[in-house]
């Protein structure tokens, strides 16, 4: 089996050199950082933390070295899935593409150029440390399931889940993947863009009520979303985001979002609280919180 | 007659008013730094911009000493009001006190610590410190005064004559909550928005591309909340911002100013206060609350 994982920043590295462990499967990686691409074609992807690992895998920054695939996996900052997709389309022709990424409309833009696509969400998170070494900070699961408007079957999506799961990543496959992502996605845009516009970590946020009353209005307008498209959470956001909110979880983390605006890195929000916005809108579901939250986070940025 | 002037407080405003004012009264001008007393006391207070002068003051740190002036004017930042009230407590007794700071409150502070009658004023005009004993007057717009509790009309008649004398735009009203809240309603929305995103207050703020829209709905709330308090809106904030989007150089307001510095903001007294004020009322303002989270919660991330 041929799997190309594209766009190999933290979390692409994470699938990357987990499945380039398996002796059936041929890893394949494209990224545009020529420096960490390099790295990883002389010394392998090595992964440390929460896994000691070194996967032997082809890295390339040229779409067209990549040979006709099996599966894509899709790991780019969601505002990079259209070029990024457009560009290796072709290697996956004959094969399904998924994407395990932040927020809502990746697996819409995949779909313009690829025929069958699967709809995924992931937990694993890391960081590069430096080119070729990529810290992994929290292990988690991941859920895929076909994409409705152009799915992949449920065997082609039971076969990658089966190949994630023996590479050392819990992948559950299901019939309807939406539940799951949503869930991520009302959380990430609950608390994400909060830490960002405060500098506070995702434990100080929580312990402010003021600040921990907007997280909740902002993860019912999200649940009001998911309701009015018939769709069924997993689990409860507020309790992903209090048990976060721990000592020994994660009360010192900084959003990723706070860590791109810090480096005044173009953040996420279009995908995020954009996304919910895009959603409500479409299904005639009011999110004033959210439109604030997106038009304030966009100023941030619009202020570099 | 009102002959003796003390100016607590010399940043812009306190600045702007002690300086013009010394040309028609005698000034006194209480400030925190003993570098600034003496240099205000050396070299004069230097007005430049739309006036060119230098007025002659006597500036201290203590109000130990100074002798009884007729008008007192409160020209701290809202964050160092209370302190500063407090400094004059006891003092005083014959004098009428003034108070110019943006938001709510100001006049309830200074009340817990004497009974002098309070003239509540709304400052528009705006300017830049130079340098301790420099204040560049930027916009000439108006001050406006009115009775806080039982102040006779006539005193306030009195102190905008007064400013009017010194050459500073002011107006007597009979009631100046309608022109406080207008302000109120602006620099919660305009300040708030600016202190999260770090914009200087431009295009960004009217052009519905942006965040008009949004500067928009949270003016909207704030309106609900003045139409609660029963207060007939002096200026229409929005109409306020999209006339100063249109002045061409952007303002950078103090908020975004002491987010960047890290120094406390004027946030309670008017984010918190209009909050404040809507609960009090029974008016909902989600997104106000929001923005007045969000800027408390980024002065805690200061340290």
């Amino acid at each position: 089996m041929k799997i190309a994982v594209v766009g190999c920043g933290a979390v692409g590295s994470l699938f990357a050199a987990n499945l380039a462990q398996l002796d059936d499967v041929e890893v394949w990686a494209y990224d545009l950082a020529h420096d960490h691409v390099d790295a990883i074609n002389t010394q392998g992807l090595r992964l440390s933390g929460a896994g000691e690992v070194v996967g032997r895998l082809r890295a390339t920054s040229d779409p067209a070295e990549l040979p006709a695939c099996d599966f894509g996996i899709v790991a780019t900052k969601s505002m990079h899935t259209e070029a990024a997709i457009a560009a290796c389309a072709r290697a996956f022709a004959g094969g399904a593409v998924c994407s395990v990424q932040n927020g809502v409309g990746n697996e819409e833009a995949i779909a313009e150029h690829v025929d069958r696509v699967i709809r995924g969400t992931t937990f694993p998170a890391g960081r590069i440390v430096e080119p070729g070494h990529v810290q992994w900070d929290v292990k988690g699961e991941t859920t895929i399931g076909p994409y409705e408007p152009k799915p992949a079957p449920m065997e082609e999506v039971s076969r990658l889940a089966e190949a994630c799961t023996r590479a050392g990543l819990p992948t559950a496959a299901v019939a309807d993947a939406r539940g799951p992502q949503w869930r991520k996605l009302i959380f990430n845009a609950a608390t994400n863009p909060v830490g960002a516009l405060t500098r506070l970590s995702h434990g100080r946020v929580c312990e402010r009520p003021p600040l921990r009353r907007l997280v909740t209005g902002l993860v019912d307008e999200g649940k009001a979303v998911v309701s009015a498209q018939g769709i069924e959470l997993d689990a409860d956001p507020e309790e992903l985001i209090d048990h976060a909110a721990k000592p020994e979880v994660a009360y010192d983390h900084k959003a990723s979002m706070l860590q791109d605006v810090e480096a005044r890195r173009e953040t996420e929000i279009d995908y995020l609280n954009g996304g919910i916005v895009r959603f409500g809108r479409e299904h005639g579901v009011p999110t004033p919180l959210n439109e604030m939250i997106t038009a304030l986070v966009k100023g941030l940025e619009a202020s570099w | 007659m009102i002959e003796r002037v003390c100016v607590v407080g010399a940043g812009v405003i306190g600045s702007l008013y002690a300086g013009h004012l010394a040309r028609v009264a005698d000034v006194t001008c209480l400030v925190r730094r003993e570098e600034h007393a003496r240099a205000l006391n050396e070299h004069g207070l230097r007005v430049s911009g739309r006036h060119h002068f230098v007025g002659r003051l006597t500036a201290a740190t203590t109000p130990d000493g100074l002798p009884e002036p007729d008008l007192v004017l409160h020209c701290t930042k809202t964050t160092a009001l209370e302190p500063a009230a407090a400094a004059l407590a006891g003092r005083f007794p014959g004098a009428t006190v003034m108070t110019t700071q943006n938001g709510l409150g100001a006049e309830e502070i200074v009340r817990t610590h004497g009974e002098w009658p309070i003239v509540s004023a709304v400052t528009f005009m705006s300017g830049t410190k130079r340098s301790d004993t420099e204040v560049d007057y930027v916009l000439d717009t108006p001050t406006w005064l009115g009775p806080y509790e039982d102040t006779p009309f006539e005193t306030v008649d009195e102190v905008a004559h007064l400013l009017a004398d010194a050459g500073l735009k002011s107006q007597a009203l009979p009631d100046v909550r309608p022109a406080q809240w207008s302000k109120l309603i602006f620099n919660a929305t305009v300040n708030g928005v600016a202190a999260l995103t770090g914009l200087p207050h431009d295009f960004h703020f009217s052009d519905q591309e942006h965040f008009g829209e949004l500067v928009h709905t949270l003016m909207d709330e704030g309106k609900r909340v003045a139409a609660a308090a029963d207060v007939d809106l002096h200026d229409d904030p929005w109409e306020m911002n999209v006339l100063a989007t249109k002045r061409g150089s952007a303002h950078y307001p103090s908020m975004l100013e002491d987010v960047e510095a890290g120094r406390p903001t004027e946030i309670e007294l008017i984010n918190g206060a209009l909050v404040r004020e809507a609960e009090r009322l029974g008016v909902d303002v989600p997104l106000q609350a929001a923005l007045y989270a969000l800027v408390t919660g980024r002065e805690a991330a200061y340290s």
